[in-house]
């Protein structure tokens, strides 16, 4: 970035270190660092007494006691902190036009990144200002919605949340679809096959008990199936699982997972009717414990954790 | 971290600063664990489909029994049951491992370094059987093997 984009003022690093808020707290070696006694915020403190004194020695009087002309304001602007430096990426996308292409082919890209900027950014650079052609889903762009779980140089993640400089961009970054699910443009898979599992769990309270007010739970009880209620249903964990990419079929870790918020939750009376759907031969004991799921997971889920207390309750019962 | 942690709370998973560059799906030590077993489980069952029917030789014909078992009886087959002994480990003690994760919270938290003890015992298993059948293996004594 060139200098005439930074902020007025202190050009990164050239801070002269005498304004009183910049100065000590940061512990770095400052005029007073010889002076071990006297603490910084002693220091800011008899500023600030001499800024006092200097109002009320004021030959003219004040008409209104409360009066603030604000001469003591800080008139310096913010110190500016380092402007981040912007470099080159490489990012090569996987790319398929099911109009136009026979196969998935690798596409470079070059993109200039700021360290603060997610792979997420990079895609959009691409698209608005390289090839508008890219297609990729997101929404909240926050990693909240789950829309845009994809693999990242062999990983999965969410792009919203993989930051650019946690990369080692002097290699380039690979970004492709996630696996296991039908391809049906550049990054865009079908979830049918996906959300059907979830479905098939059943994701939804059944209790059959009317009360008066409210179903109580107790904080104990709650907490039993917190870890999975956190789920955004991004598909993220159910395609890095190596039994989901061979066998389709496998319900796979997200549905898994909701599952589990409904059987460990007391309020529910269907626990059962899920265990006996999971008890299926592509249900939960096609799990062979990669942890690729728990890995990948966004929210940091213990996913393998959740399937293996599924297994459990199926081998000894709920235990709640 | 605590079994349960609150949804205010979240943890976010701590990104790890990643120098590779790739499209081979980057699983960690529990991915290649299961990598390793199954390649192991299935090396081990070719092999004791071969092991059943060269046994079974012995009820056919004592001479061919003979023949076939003089074959193995050289330095590559030797080197051959080293790795077989090997994978036999390493396929046990990593079995040992899955039942834990499978069955016991705590083998499940504490699953990566569970790996790295399997491959740290199969290192030391490996350490006192290889040079000791190397030894039987390329000295020539009668009746070893
Ligand atoms: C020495 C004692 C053994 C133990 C403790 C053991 C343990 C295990 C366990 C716990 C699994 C399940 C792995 C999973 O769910 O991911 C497994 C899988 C397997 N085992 Fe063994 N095993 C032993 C011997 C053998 C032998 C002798 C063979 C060969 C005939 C064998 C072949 C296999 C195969 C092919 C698999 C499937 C691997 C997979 O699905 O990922 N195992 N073993
Ligand atoms: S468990 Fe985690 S990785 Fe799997 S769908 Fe839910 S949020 Fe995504
Ligand atoms: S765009 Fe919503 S989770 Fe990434």
């Amino acid at each position: 970035m060139s200098d005439t984009q930074l902020p007025q003022g202190d050009p990164k690093g050239q801070d002269s270190g005498v304004h009183p808020a910049h100065s000590g707290p940061t512990g770095a070696p400052t005029p007073m660092a010889d002076r071990p006694d006297t603490a910084s915020t002693d220091d800011q403190s008899s500023a600030h007494q001499v800024a006092e004194a200097a109002a009320q020695s004021s030959t003219e009087p004040k008409p209104v006691e409360n009066e603030y002309d604000g001469a003591d304001r800080e008139t310096q602007p913010a110190p500016s902190h380092d402007v981040p430096e912007s470099f080159n990426v490489t990012v090569i996308v996987r790319r398929y036009d099911p109009e136009v292409d026979d196969e998935p082919r690798w596409v470079d890209y070059d993109v200039q990144m700021y360290p603060t900027e997610r792979i997420l950014d990079a895609l959009h650079r691409i698209k608005w200002e390289q090839d508008p052609s890219l297609a990729f889903r997101r929404s909240c762009a926050h990693g909240i919605c789950g829309s845009d779980a994809m693999r990242i140089n062999g990983k999965n993640r969410l792009a919203c949340k993989a930051l650019v400089k946690d990369f080692d961009i002097s290699k380039p970054i690979y970004v492709e679809a996630i696996k296991g699910l039908p391809l049906e443009k550049d990054l865009i898979v079908n979830m049918e096959p996906f959300f059907d599992s979830y479905r098939e769990i059943q994701p939804f309270l059944q209790a059959a008990s009317k009360p008066e007010k409210e179903r109580h739970q107790t904080i104990a009880q709650r907490e039993r199936f917190d870890d999975t209620t956190k789920c955004i249903l991004c598909a993220a964990c159910t395609t890095s699982c190596p039994v989901f990419w061979t066998d389709g079929q496998y319900f796979g870790p997200a549905a898994i997972v909701n599952a589990h918020r409904f059987i460990f939750d007391s309020r529910d009376e269907a626990s059962q009717v899920r265990l006996d759907i999971l008890n299926d031969k592509e249900g939960v004991w096609r799990c062979r414990t990669t942890f690729n799921c728990t890995d990948a997971c966004p929210r940091g889920i213990q996913v393998t954790k959740a399937i293996a207390e599924v297994k459990q309750a199926l081998i000894s019962g709920v235990k709640l | 971290m605590s079994e349960t942690s609150s949804s205010l709370t979240l943890p976010d998973p701590a990104p790890q600063k990643t120098s590779f560059s790739g499209t081979l799906y980057r699983g960690n030590e529990g991915m290649w664990s299961w990598v390793l077993h199954r390649i192991t489980g299935v090396a081990i069952y070719f092999f004791l489909l071969v092991h059943v029917l060269d046994t079974a030789l012995i009820r056919v014909s004592p001479e061919a029994y003979n023949a076939v078992m003089a074959t193995y009886k050289n330095p590559i087959m030797g080197l051959g049951e080293t790795v077989l002994v090997g994978a036999v480990v390493l396929h046990a003690l990593n079995g040992l491992r899955v039942i834990m994760v499978d069955v016991w919270p705590w083998a499940t938290r504490n699953q990566r370094p569970l790996f790295w003890i399997v491959m740290g015992l199969v290192v030391v298993l490996m350490a006192y059987f290889v040079p000791n059948h190397l030894i039987n293996v390329f000295s020539p004594m009668e009746g070893g093997h």
